[in-house]
């Protein structure tokens, strides 16, 4: 099993790999209260970042309303949790469950009458309006005046009921991107990520080969909104609160989709490249102009803009690409291993 | 021989347009069928129809005697066609061997005795030393080859190849007549070619089809189909006295 992981993988890629894990989990020990909540931003995007690429960088299917499946899955666990006191863990099959659901509809919708392209991307943004509409009026977690969790005791780590330390939800945070990148690294070699992959770049011929598209679509989207149903449980446990005008906003989507998108999409690598760059960058220059005393409102927003804006005009396949050349280490697709060996042109 | 493809009565309109009307042949199994005629006969619909991409407006399919007109194109690869396009459609952001591997993957237990699959069949197809190259770097005529060792790579019954020989040099084309007589003779493929390259069409096909405003005009021997006069007015226009 470990062994057919870590097949095709290139040495070098592994080693960096390892020294970064090693770092991220001795990080909270060197790093302040501030910095382990920039670094829990980080894995939580990079996670999203992860799932939502499965759909956008594997399958090719432009999703812009993610944050759905991270508002149901946190209100899914919370509400299961502060109404009924049912533990997380368990809560979150509920939320596997209802994202997953959604995503079925709204693929079966969108695939099964041909909605594609920018048009799905709206019929996605659609959905989580829909939501968000929906929960400012759903009174069993108290519509828009906000659904709030008993605030934890932080003394303790209480792992089964997710009532603890910033340091326990990093963790756990690190443990989901962790095991999302193994998964998507697993997915894209497998049959069906070759059915992806296919699908993604010419569906017409995708058919033709005898792949029944439609089937792989849905999948894709079932398996990105459960994944990413996950980080909403983890959202709901660690703010203890929830509005739907924030938590299923446009802009939560359009957030969640630019690690990815400045990483490098349809990468493994690239969305915690962007999610580093992004949180990282964007949290440290609050900081300075904290340090400097200069007090301007939106200079996060004016620093994402920015870099967006650079990505796209000096480096259209992300920053993960060419980072992984300069590293000597070739794109991490489903055929990594045959790249490497005989070069690309 | 058995019949392998049979084709009857098919017809399909765009708009007011009679792409095809009325269509009727069949390709014995085992056998090399060439589809001629001019541009705008409509052999590619006829590709389109079989294969599942288009649904007919009257008419049958049938592959080995079962109907498949009006079933999809995954369905239809299934029952044991593959094809190609005639505006190739690689699957650009991927390697030349996982192009191939996508197609294997369908009569294959793992991805990796699919890789192991593509790799022979790109050897057969001299494409062997371009295996690790992106399909969009590829030249026209290997992406020609490319869709045929994609289409080869599930194992169908009835290949259809749209014009893959189009822009292909005179002794590329010789090399890839053989490869094609050789997989008919050894592996017992039924293969249906749309060509335009009558060098190709005589050394190949032991029928051909012509089709002629989306009728068929002429059936039979490619050597006596080329003197057949309706083939030639059609070709080269009517005969006037002058």
């Amino acid at each position: 099993m470990i062994a057919r992981l870590l097949e095709g993988v290139p040495r070098r890629g592994l080693v960096l790999l390892g020294l970064l894990l090693a770092a991220l989990v001795v990080f909270p020990f060197f790093a302040s209260g501030y910095l382990l909540t920039v670094g829990f931003l980080v894995l939580y995007f990079a996670y999203v970042g992860q799932s939502w690429n499965i759909m956008m960088g594997f399958a090719g299917q432009l999703s812009l309303g993610h944050s759905l499946y991270v508002g149901l899955g946190a209100y899914a666990a919370a509400a299961l949790y502060v109404h009924f006191g049912v533990s997380p863990w368990i809560g979150l099959s509920a939320s596997i469950a209802f994202s997953g659901l959604a995503g079925a509809v709204i693929g079966f919708l969108a695939f099964r009458f041909g909605v594609a392209g920018v048009y799905f991307a709206i019929l996605t943004i659609a959905f989580a309006e829909f939501a968000r509409i929906g929960f400012d009026h759903f009174a069993w977690v108290q519509g828009s005046s906000g659904f709030f969790l008993p605030v934890a005791n932080y003394a303790t780590n209480d792992l089964w009921n997710l009532r603890g330390s910033p340091t326990m939800f990093y963790y756990l945070m690190l443990a989901m991107s962790a095991a999302a990148f193994v998964l998507c690294h697993a997915l894209v070699r497998s049959r069906m990520g070759y059915y992806w992959q296919a699908i993604r770049e010419s569906p017409e011929a995708a058919e033709a080969l005898g792949i029944n598209v439609f089937r792989y679509k849905m999948a894709a989207v079932v398996i990105s909104a459960a994944m990413t149903s996950l980080a909403g449980v983890v959202f709901a446990f660690y703010y203890n609160n929830l509005f739907p005008e924030q938590i299923f906003h446009i802009s939560r989507s359009i957030e969640l989709i630019l690690g990815p998108i400045i990483g490098g999409i349809g990468t493994l690598v690239g969305p915690l490249v962007g999610a580093l760059l992004l949180t990282g960058l964007a949290e440290g220059m609050r900081e300075i102009m904290l340090q400097l005393k200069v007090d301007v409102p939106g200079v996060k927003q004016v620093f994402y803009g920015l870099c967006l804006l650079l990505v796209v005009m000096f480096l259209p396949h992300g920053v993960w690409p060419p980072l992984a050349r300069r590293l000597g280490l070739e794109r991490g697709g489903a055929d990594g291993a045959a790249r490497a060996d005989e070069g690309k042109p | 021989m058995a019949v392998l493809l049979e084709v009857r009565g098919l017809s399909k309109s765009f708009r007011g347009l009679r792409a095809v009307q009325q269509v009727a042949f069949e390709v014995p199994e085992g056998s090399i069928t060439g589809l001629i005629g001019p541009n705008g006969a409509g052999k590619t619909t006829v590709f389109n129809l079989v294969a599942g991409v288009m649904r007919p407006d009257a008419g049958e399919v049938r592959l080995g005697g079962t109907r498949i007109d009006g079933w999809r194109p995954d369905q239809v690869c299934a029952a044991g066609v593959g094809r190609t396009f005639q505006i190739v459609k690689p699957f650009a952001g991927l390697t030349v061997r996982e192009n191939v591997t996508v197609g294997a993957l369908r009569k294959s237990n793992d991805v990796s005795s699919a890789q192991r699959r593509a790799d022979e069949i790109l050897e057969k197809l001299r494409l062997g030393p371009k295996r690790g190259m992106l399909a969009s770097s590829l030249t026209l005529p290997d992406r020609k080859r490319l869709e045929v060792a994609r289409a080869l790579a599930t194992r169908p019954r009835l290949l259809l190849l749209d014009e893959v020989m189009a822009g292909l040099r005179p002794t590329e084309t010789d090399q890839i007549v053989a490869f094609f007589r050789e997989l008919n003779r050894a592996e017992g493929v039924t293969i249906l070619l749309i060509e335009h390259v009558m060098r190709a069409v005589m050394a190949l096909a032991q029928q051909v089809v012509v089709l002629h405003h989306g009728e068929v005009i002429a059936r039979g021997e490619p050597a006596a189909v080329v003197r057949d006069p309706a083939v030639l007015e059609c070709y080269l226009g009517e005969e006037t006295e002058v």
